[in-house]
């Protein structure tokens, strides 16, 4: 298996950033990074990273089973993360869960059928002061109003 | 291109020094922190000894930012620099704590003063390489962080021989993957060995036995990044900031239900009254404050009459009983329905716990089961007791605080808030369908 010339980069240097002997260290940058590309922790992903690191791929499946952001399962084209932690809560992002869940007809952790868009409700995103707050793939969106989300939902739709 | 996380200009009543270059152009490029001050602190601490740059530290009254607050001169005076073994800083950036969002702010807008702080303690313990372990979700801060390193690579402010100081320290980040557990220190060192996220048994502590089993400073991103303006300005006259015992600037975050929310840079003892109605604006809708968390969910709760009459600073919350924690304040309005907030907050826990405990695992379940049947209006006044019965015997019963952060919210909601708890007893709010999956506990 192979990846990107720039993620081939990252895994060669990332190996001398940790001590001697301890480059197990580098499995969960690995799998994040490499999960970017590939989508999601695929058996192919697992066993290559194991490989390459020289562990088991049962010391990789620990890991991935541990990590929420680690994805189990292919996920849409675009993830979509809405807060409904308590700062976000009391600025009814729950409400913001719920119009998204309807107006998508999936939940929590679900893909749309077209495979554009999955749906997550995270816990704090750390964005407490601007809440209510979502996620798109990696990128934050700040006091979002339940227009902005059904206009955000359209637009990826049409994509 | 990334999203502002500050309001256009300073409050009058912030204490701005951290955040200092926060508002100029191009804020977290190293000429831009070389052209005010940047990388002065190490300069000054490279002409010292360990122990003089320690007592710097010790002299300013820095309490760690990330919740627990502890010594941060101290801590590091733990090192035993003799040891044959390497030693190590680590950064944790696992920011996760809800209600708290501040480290974002630190490192969107000055990651060269944290860069800066670590190389400090590198050389406050003899260490001469280090990790910024942040939270996956942080991708672009990962990024940004992983930019100013090699800027400061680049030019000389890390590598070898750094500025002919004769000291060489290297640095990286380490991504997080979803895991509040990882905050919490001991958890922490495993994930950055590349392992589940579950705490360690200490003694030994990790300034003996840290990373890689080596002997490791770590501390929160706002701590470290505290460290520059110390050197700077000397012990003593950060300290003065604050007040005594506890020294300083603590980057708060007000969030809920109140005018300006947003993050700002308060002396420490900052009047709990003065940061809501002044610095917050008050109460949205000029509503009354019903409840605070002063610093992050895991704190006690607060009721709005308590809360007004306190500080911001440990000791004056340690005597309301809760704590000033990460600083990630949440205001609760008259209107807040309490059961849901306790049910909110006991969700989270529940979804973090990582399992090793089972006080920790088993109670956090069950409590959301409890209050999920509160809530539905199902739930009977045994529900209520067995409530805080449950939450009580967690306490201090598991390897990691994550045990009694899900405890001292829930225990102090129930308690200050029986009220609205009983007032939902037989009114049940959803269709027998709609019920949630649980099981009868009660009998």
């Amino acid at each position: 298996m192979t990846f990107s010339p720039e993620l081939e980069k990252r895994f060669a240097e990332m190996a001398a950033k940790y001590p001697e002997g301890r480059q197990k260290a580098c499995l969960i940058p690995m799998l994040m990074y490499a999960q970017d590309e590939v989508g999601h922790m695929t058996e192919e992903l697992k066993e290559e990273v194991a490989k390459r690191l020289n562990i088991s791929v049962l010391e990789v499946n620990e890991v991935v089973g541990y990590y929420t952001m680690m994805r189990k399962k292919r996920m849409g084209e675009t993830h979509l993360q809405i807060c409904t932690n308590i700062s976000c809560l009391l600025w009814d992002g729950d409400q913001l869960w719920e119009r998204a869940c309807q107006k998508l007809g999936i939940g929590h952790n679900e893909v749309t059928a077209d495979g554009k868009i999955s749906l997550e409700e995270v816990e704090c995103i750390g964005a407490c002061s601007w809440a209510p707050a979502i996620q798109v793939n990696y990128d934050f969106q700040h006091h979002v109003t339940p227009e902005q989300l059904d206009k955000l939902i359209d637009d990826l739709r049409k994509a | 291109m990334y999203p502002s996380l500050l309001h256009e200009s300073p409050h009058p009543d912030e204490t701005i020094v951290l955040g200092k270059r926060f508002r100029l152009p191009d804020s977290r490029r190293i000429g831009t922190y070389l052209a005010h001050e940047g990388y002065q602190g190490f300069l000054k601490a490279s002409q010292m000894t360990p122990e003089q740059i320690i007592d710097e530290v010790k002299a300013s009254n820095l309490r760690g930012r990330g919740g627990a607050g502890f010594p941060t001169g101290l801590k590091w005076s733990f090192v035993p620099r003799q040891s044959p073994k390497p030693k190590y800083i680590v950064v944790n950036g696992d920011e996760s704590e809800p209600g708290t969002c501040k480290d974002r702010v630190l490192i969107q807008y000055d990651p060269h003063q944290l860069i800066e702080g670590i190389l400090i303690a590198g050389r406050a313990v003899d260490a001469h390489r280090g990790w910024i372990y942040i939270r996956g979700e942080y991708r672009y801060l990962i990024d940004i962080m992983d930019e100013a390193i090699a800027e400061a690579y680049a030019r000389g402010w890390l590598g070898k021989n750094i500025q002919g100081t004769g000291f060489d320290f290297d640095l990286s980040t380490h991504t997080g993957a979803g895991a509040y557990e990882c905050g919490e220190e001991s958890a922490l060192l495993e994930s950055l060995e590349g392992k589940r996220g579950v705490p360690r048994i200490r003694p030994p502590f990790p300034a003996v036995s840290g990373a890689f089993q080596c002997p490791t400073v770590l501390n929160n991103v706002e701590t470290f990044a505290a460290v520059p303006s110390i050197m700077r300005m000397g012990g003593q006259a950060w300290a003065a900031l604050g007040i005594p015992k506890a020294g300083g600037t603590k980057f708060t975050c007000l969030t809920g239900h109140v005018n300006r929310t947003g993050v700002y840079e308060l002396a420490l003892g900052f009047p709990v009254r003065k940061m809501i109605e002044d610095v917050g604006g008050g109460i949205r809708g000029g509503k009354k404050l019903k409840a605070m968390i002063p610093g992050g969910s895991s704190c006690p709760i607060l009721t709005g009459e308590e809360a007004w009459e306190l500080n911001m600073d440990y000791d004056s919350m340690a005597k309301a009983k809760t704590m000033l924690g990460s600083g990630g304040v949440v205001l609760m309005d008259e209107d807040t329905d309490m059961v849901k907030a306790a049910l909110r907050i006991i969700r989270f826990y529940q979804h973090e716990s990582c399992g090793w405990c089972i006080p920790c695992r088993e109670g956090t379940l069950w409590l959301k089961k409890l209050l999920t049947r509160l809530d539905e209006g199902v739930g009977t006044v045994k529900d209520i007791d067995l409530v805080g019965d449950l939450a009580d015997n967690m306490l201090g019963r598991t390897f990691c605080p994550l045990g009694d952060a899900a405890a001292m919210p829930t225990m102090s909601i129930v308690r200050k808030f029986r009220h609205e708890f009983e007032a939902k007893l037989g009114r049940k709010t959803v269709s027998m369908a709609g019920l949630s999956q649980l099981v009868s506990i009660t009998g």
